[in-house]
């Protein structure tokens, strides 16, 4: 089943791409849409077998590599991570092959865009249920060609190939810092599987490097680079997360994914918002054991993930091209998973990817909806009051502008009620507190940029409905007259899709991040945050957790024992007593952990889990008041220009400096070494003076064939002369004459 | 020598048995039938034959009591025989019988000799894994020659039953030469391999320069065997027998200089059947003059049997005197890979071309063979499978080479194929780009595989010299692709049949070792190793 | 003994020197006459050392078959042999010193050999077992016995080398009647006879 899972898409891009002629684009379209849905009914069961099942099996499908001491095989593993990757993968692929099927009606290419979709899917699947590193490298790889296909499936548009070009070399840095990451793991660990790995690093077992002849614990191992000393899973931590920032288009490496939008919406929603730019996180996630034993590589995952987070969130407040807009927000919301892996919180990370999966992908089928309708129109300066034309399509952009900004009540039972998003990212800004708190400095940092990135994320989602569906139309009239909302072909995903923005979060809150996490996740990522409490302790934490978790479950029949350590019972029994505001899981759990480190009980304060709402409150406010109430003020901003507008609207001018120092640069240096090196010094002195030679020598050559048979015979004879006497020669010299 | 003994020394030769019979069986069909008994005479014989290898091969011991295996024996064994009469049979029923024949040579090659034997006929004959293995190689690259003669033989009007008779003849005589354990048994495997070969070079004996071909490979041949033969018998009358057992057993660590000398006119008659330098001359002149599928033929089964002997000559009887015998395959390499390198740059035919192609190979192939260690062997069998494989690629896009008043053989002529026949410019760059030995490519790893265990062995120069002259070679492999990708096309070729594609494809892409390194890796390389393994 | 080492040493320098001739001579009927008595002292060697049926059996095929083969081809070929060799005299410096290279290391081989005084046994050792039967009977019991792989190869040789003069010469003329088995073999009782009901009176 678990091959079916993968090698459906497979299936259905082979058929699609290879016989588009035969069966035509209509029949390629169903398979490869009808494929998927297979797929995406199989992981849903997975994801309930793993998941309440407990089923985790590693599948061998065919050895791969096996030179010397490096082995690798494609695999299929399959624990709690993975089917939580299969879920999300397979079910917005298989949506957004649907709404595709709509969306791309005029296209000449379908089946081609149909098999690439199907690609990305395989590649991405390979990704997620990889066993070892090399094969996460190949799905990694691989869904990176097909991002690079599908940006430029329109090869026609100068600006989609240039598109496609960037995101491609960007990634190449990142994935260049990934090899060199494999390579370390290998060097250090002499394997690339994950098993392997981690149980080196929870046990702190002897490695022997490649390099040294003498085993050390691994977390003694060290490792030069770049002329510097550095412990070995630091820099490992390190170079993968390199990785990740290109792929999650992370600060410094994040240039390409705005330009992405230049593909077809439907790619945008499920290869740059909901699927491809998470497997960062998923990396980072997947290698969790890692980081945790790597505080200064994590450290950088959580600034560089806050960073982002701000960053992205600033830049789409002055964007005007719609699907930019969503974009930045993905940018930055991957910058909320990457910095709470980063403080240890990786349920919560998952947890984030998983409800942003259908919430992201909504707001992106929705702006495709609306551009649908709008005859291709992308600026939303030219957009405005379209809600009365596309009822259903503003319906579902505000469910997903909600479940985007993180709107729900911090009060009642578990952590309150709302949309998806508000469970999945208050955790993550608690965690982060929770961080900052235990003594992680950057954690408050992250904390407070979270905060403010909150605010600002509400405020350009609501800008975006606003000047998307409210107030007065602005564009071409005609246009408005044809708008429409999408067919149902589209509407359906969008339904659907709305259904996890809405109830994914309450549904699943319990088990990514709540009290049922310990037996949800099973190891996969650690349940409790237990970074939080200083990296240095963590392994010491995971021990102690396991070892009481299985006392727990003899003696504690009460299922809402939240924590699993001895001292997390004191902590409850304080909260219950303190009336019917049960704390949730989460804080039971921290405060578990506070205790061992401080020696005494205490919760995240009121404020810190009314802020987020505040600021949410007040980025929608603020955006009513500038686009709702005053139309047109945006506007007039934007005209009447200002260093800060410019500042934002050109992205803090990343592309200007990258284009200046970088591109020029490399391409003068390559100049410089084609024209002064390898032209004058190279050419001159080696190929062309060599293929001169060569070629007299073949002329001499061919002069000598003759063609006369006594010529040929003579040779031989010479020959046979030759090699006698040099036989001769040498034997009677080596002193056996006989 | 009793019955039993025959009989069982019999069933040892069944491949050359059956191409014996296979061929006098043809030869009659021929003679006496007429075109429509022809085809029922020739299907029978070809169908009985492979019926008989398929079972022949399934109740073997080497499938073991699985009859699941047995089945797929036997079924693999008809199939391809069927692809085999299908793709030569446009030339003729006999053709396609004599195809189906080689190929149910090939699969009788891979039932093993019974436990404990080695030899028959006395030790004169030799079955063991580096035999089967050869003996497997040649028999399918003689059967993809055939089937890419079919269509040139009609063109040409030369479409004669004689041909397939001759093809069957020399295979029977290249399988005999890779089995070959005796003095004797070398010369009569070489000629019978010779033979057919001289005639199928003037095969066009309407040609003058066919005509000249054959006759200049014939003279120099007949000279090369009298070498091989002086030595023969300077072996012999040092050591007291053709065996190689006996001859390993009488040679002592300081050889006498007679032996030293018949050992080295020897090597000189061998080399002179693969063409090392500087016993090459007559390869460009015969390899141009003959007929194109005999220029493919003569550039892979026969390069790969007399390889195989070469090794075996040298490796069994001579162990002691590797240090003598090495410097001799040195220079032959060395000198080998020089000539091929150079002296194809300046070549305007593809034949020709490919001739130098195919001398500088040779040279590539005997630092393999200089190691004189195991792992060289190994190295080898393994260089030498995949410039068989890709050398019959290449000539199945130039026998696809032909304009509408007929075959063509200008290198200029392959300009703009990329645009004509995209599927062929593919599959011929990159098989050019994996004889060339780039890197991901197969050729890559022959060379890389041919080149370590010399280098293992001490012999830096030699591989310094082998690794500057492929990129020597290189060069012209690289402007065969340059004319393909980027010149204007000439007068545009025909579309190639069927079957040549088919080769060509199938050749081009089992030059992707990533693509099929996880099916046969493993499997492959043990095949090789128990090849290399029957004579250490 | 001292006849035998007369006759060895006379026929032994007669088969050398028309060995040489062979090659010296202009006329090549002349050459082919040398090559028969180079046969006839080759076969004069084998009866000394008890080998008739060889001998008689090299008379026979090589000197009435093979040789008298060869006269009929150089007569009839009427080659102009002179004009072949012309270009011979401006080899002959380096060929006679490659010549003599080798034959210098050929007898050093030789005088090496025996100076070591080695081999004799050895070498013929292989017929040594030959002497309880007649002749025939041992040059049977090796070849249709221990031999018998290398007989039968021979024998497909030869095969191989009648194809080859067949295909490379066999011309079918145009307008000359020649039995075509395959169609009498094909030839049918319909395609003959024809079967006519003649009216009375009227004949065919």
């Amino acid at each position: 089943m678990y091959a079916a899972i993968v090698f459906l898409p497979l299936i259905g891009c082979l058929i699609a791409g290879l016989f588009r002629k035969q069966i035509g684009a209509r029949a390629a379209m169903f398979v490869t849409t009808g494929l998927l849905f297979v797929s995406a009914g199989l992981s849903i069961i997975t994801f309930a077998q793993v998941a309440w099942g407990g089923v985790e099996t590693q599948i061998v499908l065919l050895p791969w590599f096996s030179i010397g001491d490096f082995q690798a095989s494609w695999t299929i593993r399959v624990d709690m991570l993975t089917a939580v990757m299969l879920v999300v993968v397979t079910s917005v692929s298989s949506l957004v092959h649907l709404y595709s099927i709509g969306y791309m009606e005029e296209d000449p290419d379908q089946a081609r865009f149909f098999s690439y979709l199907s690609l990305f899917t395989f590649a991405m699947l390979m990704l997620v249920t990889a066993d070892d590193l090399l094969q996460l490298f190949f799905g990694w790889e691989g869904v990176g060609l097909a991002s690079y296909l599908l940006i430029g499936f329109w090869y026609k548009k100068p600006s989609a190939n240039a598109a496609a070009i960037k995101a491609f070399v960007t990634n190449r840095v990142g994935d260049f810092g990934f090899a060199l990451g494999v390579m370390a793991t290998f060097a250090v660990f002499g394997t690339i599987e994950f098993d392997a790995i981690f149980s080196a690093i929870a046990n702190d077992a002897a490695v022997t490097p490649l390099w040294s002849e003498q085993s050390s614990a691994v977390s003694e191992t060290s490792i030069s680079f770049l002329g510097m000393e550095f412990a070995a899973l630091e820099l490992i931590g390190f170079l993968l997360f390199i990785g990740a920032m290109g792929k999650s288009a992370q600060f410094f490496l994040h240039v390409w994914l705005p330009d992405a939008m230049e593909g077809p919406t439907p790619v945008s929603a499920l290869i740059h918002a909901a699927t491809m730019v998470t497997a960062g996180v998923f990396l980072v996630c997947r290698m969790w054991q890692v980081y945790d034993a790597a505080p200064y590589a994590s450290m950088l995952v959580t600034i560089i993930g806050a960073v982002t987070a701000l960053y992205a969130a600033t830049v789409g407040v002055a964007q005007n091209d719609i699907k930019r807009v969503v974009a930045y927000s993905t940018c930055s919301q991957l910058g909320y998973m990457f910095f709470a892996a980063g403080v240890g919180a990786y349920g919560a990370a998952m947890f984030h990817l998983f409800t942003h999966a259908f919430f992201k992908a909504l707001l992106f089928l929705g702006s495709g909806a609306v551009i649908h309708g709008l005859h291709h129109e992308q600026d939303m300066r030219l957009m405005g009051g379209v809600r009365s034309k596309m009822p259903w399509t503003w319906a579902m952009m505000i469910i997903g502008t909600l479940a985007l900004t993180g709107v729900g009540l911090p009060m009642g039972a578990g952590l309150g009620y709302g949309f998806s998003g508000f469970f999945s990212k208050d955790t993550i800004i608690e965690a982060a507190y929770f961080a900052g708190e235990a003594g992680n400095e950057v954690g408050m940092f992250a904390f407070w940029m979270g905060v403010i990135a909150a605010f600002l994320t509400s405020f350009y989602s609501w800008r975006l409905i606003f000047m998307t569906f409210h107030g007065r139309y602005r564009g071409p009239s005609e246009v408005l007259a044809h708008a429409h909302d999408a067919p149902w072909v589209m509407r359906a995903p969008l339904v659907i899709l709305s259904i996890g923005a809405l109830f994914a979060g309450a549904a699943f809150f319990s088990s990514f991040v709540g009290d049922r996490s310990e037996a949800f996740w099973r190891g996969s990522v650690p349940a409790a945050h237990a970074s939080a409490e200083g990296h240095g302790a963590a392994d010491a934490y995971l021990e102690q957790a396991d070892n009481t978790h299985a006392e727990d479950m003899q003696h504690e029949t009460d299922a809402s024992a939240a924590a699993p350590t001895v001292t997390a019972e004191e902590a409850e029994d304080e909260h219950s007593a303190g009336g019917a505001a049960a704390p949730h899981a989460v804080e039971a759990d921290h405060h578990a952990e506070a205790a061992d480190d401080h020696g005494g009980g205490h919760h995240p304060p009121e404020w810190v889990r009314w802020t987020p709402f505040g600021v949410t409150i007040a980025g929608f406010l603020i955006a009513v008041w500038a686009y709702l109430l005053n139309e047109g003020l945006g506007a007039r901003i934007a005209a009447r220009g200002g260093p800060l507008h410019a500042f934002l609207y050109n992205k803090w001018y990343f592309d200007q400096l990258y284009n200046a120092t970088l591109v020029r640069g490399a391409r003068g240096l390559g100049d410089l070494f084609w024209k002064g090196g390898d032209q004058k010094i190279i050419d001159g002195l080696g190929p062309n003076g060599v293929a001169a030679a060569a070629a007299f020598a073949g002329r001499r050559q061919s002069k000598s064939q003759t063609g006369y048979l006594y010529h040929y015979a003579f040779v031989m004879l010479l020959g046979v002369a030759a090699f006698a006497s040099w036989v001769l020669f040498t034997a009677s010299n080596s002193g056996a004459p006989s | 020598m009793d019955v039993a003994t025959l009989l069982g020394d019999l069933r040892l030769a069944a491949p050359e048995l059956t191409l014996a019979g296979g061929a006098m069986a043809l030869l009659m069909v021929g003679v006496l039938f007429g075109e429509r008994l022809q085809i029922i005479a020739s299907v029978a014989l070809a169908l009985a034959v492979t019926l008989g290898a398929g079972l022949a091969l399934a109740s073997s011991s080497a499938f073991g009591e699985d009859g699941g295996a047995n089945l797929f024996a036997f079924a693999a064994t008809g199939l391809a025989s069927l692809i085999a009469f299908l793709g030569a049979r446009p030339a003729g029923p006999i053709n396609g019988a004599a195809a189906s024949f080689l190929v149910a040579a090939g699969a009788l090659a891979i039932i093993p000799a019974p436990e404990g034997v080695e030899a028959a006929f006395n030790g004169a004959f030799a079955v063991d894994g580096l035999s089967s293995f050869a003996k497997v190689v040649i028999a399918l690259s003689g059967a993809a020659s055939l089937v890419m003669a079919a269509r040139y033989l009609v063109g040409e009007r030369l479409a004669k039953f004689e041909f397939s008779v001759l093809v069957m003849l020399a295979v029977m005589g290249m399988l005999m030469m890779v089995s070959a354990r005796d003095l004797i048994a070398l010369y009569i495997g070489l000629e019978m391999q010779s033979l057919a070969l001289y005639v199928l070079a003037a095969f066009n004996r309407d040609s003058v320069r066919a005509s000249e071909a054959g006759l200049k490979y014939f003279v120099l041949g007949a000279l090369s065997s009298g070498l091989l033969l002086y030595g023969s018998s300077l072996i012999y009358g040092f050591t007291g027998s053709t065996q190689f057992v006996e001859i390993a057993a009488a040679v002592g660590e300081e050889p006498s200089i007679g032996l030293l000398f018949g050992l080295v006119f020897l090597m000189c008659g061998v080399a002179f059947k693969i063409s090392a330098a500087p016993f090459h001359m007559w390869t460009p002149d015969v390899y141009e003059g003959a007929p194109t599928p005999v220029t493919a033929l003569f550039s892979a089964a026969p390069k790969m049997a007399a390889m195989v002997l070469f090794a075996r000559a040298l490796y069994e009887p001579f162990p002691e005197i590797a240090a003598d015998w090495r410097q001799i395959i040195m220079a032959l390499a060395a000198l080998s890979m020089a000539v091929g390198s150079f002296g194809a740059l300046a070549q305007r035919n593809i034949k020709r071309l490919m001739a130098y192609s195919s001398i500088g190979n040779m040279g590539f192939a005997l630092v393999a063979l200089s190691a004189g260690t195991r792992e060289g062997l190994e190295g080898l069998l393994i260089y030498m499978t995949i410039y068989l494989v890709s050398t019959t690629g290449i000539f199945a896009c130039i026998l696809a080479m032909r304009r509408r008043e007929g075959m063509v053989e200008k290198i200029e002529d392959l300009a703009g194929l990329s645009r004509s026949h995209p599927g062929l410019a593919v599959a011929m760059t990159m098989l050019l780009f994996s004889v060339a030995g780039i890197p991901p490519l197969a050729g890559f790893f022959g060379k890389f595989f041919a080149f370590l265990p010399a280098a293992e062995a001490g012999l830096w120069p030699l591989v310094i010299f082998a690794v500057v002259m492929s990129v020597v070679s290189a060069f012209y492999y690289l402007r065969l692709i340059r004319l393909m990708w980027f010149d204007q096309p000439a007068q545009p070729l025909v579309a190639a049949p069927r079957e040549l594609g088919f080769i060509a494809g199938l050749s081009a892409f089992a030059m992707f070792p990533l693509f099929i390194a996880p099916f046969v890796a493993a499997p492959g390389r043990a095949l090789v190793e128990t090849a290399a393994g029957a004579l250490f | 003994m001292l006849l035998q080492t007369i006759a060895f040493y006379t026929l032994a320098i007669t088969a050398v020197t028309a060995a040489l001739l062979v090659v010296a001579a202009r006329n090549p009927v002349r050459s082919v006459m040398w090559l028969i008595l180079t046969f006839f002292s080759a076969a004069g060697l084998f009866v000394l050392i008890g080998a008739e049926f060889l001998a008689m059996l090299l008379v026979v095929v090589y000197v009435g078959a093979v040789a008298v083969l060869f006269l009929f081809v150089v007569m009839m070929l009427d080659v102009d042999f002179v004009e072949l060799k012309q270009g011979f005299l401006q080899y002959l410096p380096l060929g006679a010193l490659i010549a003599l290279i080798l034959a210098a290391e050929l007898v050093f081989v030789g005088v090496g050999r025996t100076a070591l005084g080695g081999g004799a046994e050895g070498v013929f050792g292989a017929g040594a077992n030959a002497g309880a039967a007649s002749n025939i009977e041992a040059i049977g019991e090796v070849l249709y016995d221990r031999y018998v792989y290398f007989f039968q190869a021979a024998g497909l040789i030869l095969l191989v080398a009648m194809i080859g003069a067949i295909v490379l010469t066999l011309r079918h003329r145009e307008n000359v009647k020649r039995q075509n088995i395959a169609d009498q073999v094909a030839r049918r009782r319909k395609d003959a006879v024809t079967l006519v009901d003649p009216q009375p009176g009227e004949g065919i």
